[in-house]
């Protein structure tokens, strides 16, 4: 655990000052502040800012985790060469790719809510809802980053596969769900739906916080499908196990490759 | 020091390794030579424990190094070629390492005056040449004194005064009872620093033994032209094919 924290310290100084994690921190805050300016409150600037949370956050870290991978394997050996396990080393490059670009997006998103002062008791828990379920998409594309940028040598093709990821679970799978529901909409599919979101963390995420926010509309039908089974604590409960379980079952498989791994 | 014993690699159809054997003296400079793709630094980095063989052993003075980390402790490793997180600099990283080795003493003033890393401290190692990254790799290979130092091509991209300082540093380790795995295509270099040499050639080891050896056995005067004997596979080169000669005890 000591090492795991010596060499996040160091990787947080190292993405911290880079620039653009800056640029998605300063993203997020103008976005929020240009919201609250035009739209007024904090409930509807929030909801605003659900699909960009939803498309934005999978993407830049998908995008940015495959990159940073790839370009920390030389440091990877230079830390693989000291006395450390390599599960440290995983563990402290994870977090040091995870922890700032959550931090990133927590600050960018709070900061103008605070300087509105637009933080009240309504607002408070679709607001930590918001950020939970943002630094846990962080978690589940840093975690499949990771995987890809472990398996996939060649920088190119792990990117390619990285975006396809993202356009398979952002645009690629709603649509493909509703095509599967049109095409069988004789037979009784609540069930195999319920399982398909579980299936997608974007989804997941989505009804995690549509479940909160009570905005039927901008829900994908599997969310609807959610909502009326799952509503409420229970639904939510179940949505946070989803996301967790699809940080761990990715990370795990990534620590396995990284162990197993010829540098 | 170092004994692996049937080492066997190979990357997918690629046979980098084909069951080497192989001893590293203490206190002796070790040069492992080859042409490219001969598994040089393969090897280097199965004892870093970087790479794992698909079969055979490498003990770290009598102790299995599989799935270990702690003998690394007791060694240094200067990369070919050294890339570091672009967003830190010198200071850090070695701070960093400082900090990972936990309480050993750290030789950094020392290193950072004979490497003359001072005036580069405190720059983001993204924007140094790769000379100056060179030096920083290699005052990082010895901060910590170790028992044995890896160096792959040590004094590639180094300007002469540098590699100079390099060479007299080795040989003044040595001298303080360090051993030292070397790989450098620089063959007069290796005739300078090297007590034994071991050459590869199609991931086998077809020498092992001292540079006045490899000459008599070759009957070549000079290290250059005994290696370039050895590599065009002369008669000589072949007998020792199944595995040492000069078998180190």
């Amino acid at each position: 655990m000591k090492d795991i924290l010596k060499i996040v310290r160091y990787e947080l100084a190292n993405v911290a000052r880079n620039r653009w994690v800056i640029a998605y921190a300063v993203f997020f805050f103008v976005v929020s502040d240009v919201l609250l300016r035009l739209g007024g409150d904090a409930p509807r600037a929030l909801l605003s800012l659900l699909n960009v949370v939803i498309l934005l956050i999978p993407l830049v870290t998908i995008v940015f985790g495959t990159i940073y991978w790839h370009s920390s394997r030389e440091f990877t050996e230079l830390l693989l060469t000291q006395p450390v396990e390599r599960r440290a080393i995983f563990h402290g490059l994870f977090a040091g790719l995870v922890v700032p670009l959550s931090a990133a997006f927590v600050l960018g998103v709070s900061v103008p809510l605070v300087l509105h002062r637009a933080i009240d008791a309504q607002t408070v828990t679709p607001l930590l809802l918001m950020l939970g379920s943002g630094v846990a998409l962080t978690a589940i594309f840093g975690a499949i980053a990771v995987l890809i940028g472990g398996l996939v040598d060649d920088r190119l093709r792990g990117l390619g596969i990285a975006l396809g990821t993202w356009l398979l679970l952002t645009v690629a799978y709603d649509g493909l769900v509703m095509a599967a529901s049109v095409m069988f909409a004789d037979y009784p599919l609540e069930g195999p739906m319920l399982a398909l979101t579980f299936l997608n963390p974007i989804d997941l995420a989505r009804v995690l916080l549509v479940l909160r926010f009570d905005i039927a509309a901008l829900m994908g039908y599997t969310g609807a499908v959610f909502l009326q089974w799952l509503g409420g604590v229970r639904g939510t409960v179940l949505a946070a196990a989803g996301l967790l379980a699809w940080t761990l079952v990715p990370g795990l498989l990534a620590l396995r490759a990284f162990k197993r791994k010829d540098f | 020091m170092i004994e692996a014993r049937g080492v066997t690699k190979s990357y997918g159809a690629l046979s980098v390794l084909q069951g080497v054997d192989l001893d590293i003296v203490p206190g002796q400079i070790t040069a492992i030579v080859g042409p490219n793709a001969s598994g040089k630094t393969t090897i280097n980095k199965i004892v870093l424990g970087l790479v794992r063989p698909d079969a055979g052993s490498v003990r770290f003075d009598g102790r299995p190094i599989g799935g270990t980390s702690d003998y690394r402790r007791r060694i240094g490793y200067m990369p070919q070629a050294a890339r570091y997180p672009e967003n830190l600099c010198a200071r850090d990283v070695l701070a960093m390492l400082t900090d990972l080795r936990g309480s050993e003493t750290a030789r950094d003033e020392e290193l950072i005056q004979l490497f003359q890393l001072d005036a580069i401290m405190r720059a983001p190692l993204r924007t140094l040449s790769g000379g100056m990254r060179q030096r920083v790799n290699a005052a990082l290979a010895f901060l910590f004194s170790p028992d044995l130092l890896i160096l792959d091509e040590p004094t590639a991209g180094l300007d002469p005064i540098s590699s100079s300082t390099l060479k007299d540093k080795i040989l003044q380790e040595k001298a303080r009872g360090r051993t030292f795995i070397l790989t450098s295509h620089v063959l007069s270099e290796l005739q300078e620093l090297a007590d034994r040499i071991v050459f590869l050639l199609d991931g086998c080891i077809r020498f092992t033994g001292t540079q006045r050896a490899l000459k008599d056995t070759t009957g070549e005067p000079t290290l250059e032209r005994a290696i370039a004997h050895l590599m065009l596979g002369s008669p000589q080169a072949e007998r020792p094919a199944a595995g040492r000669l000069g078998i180190i005890p």
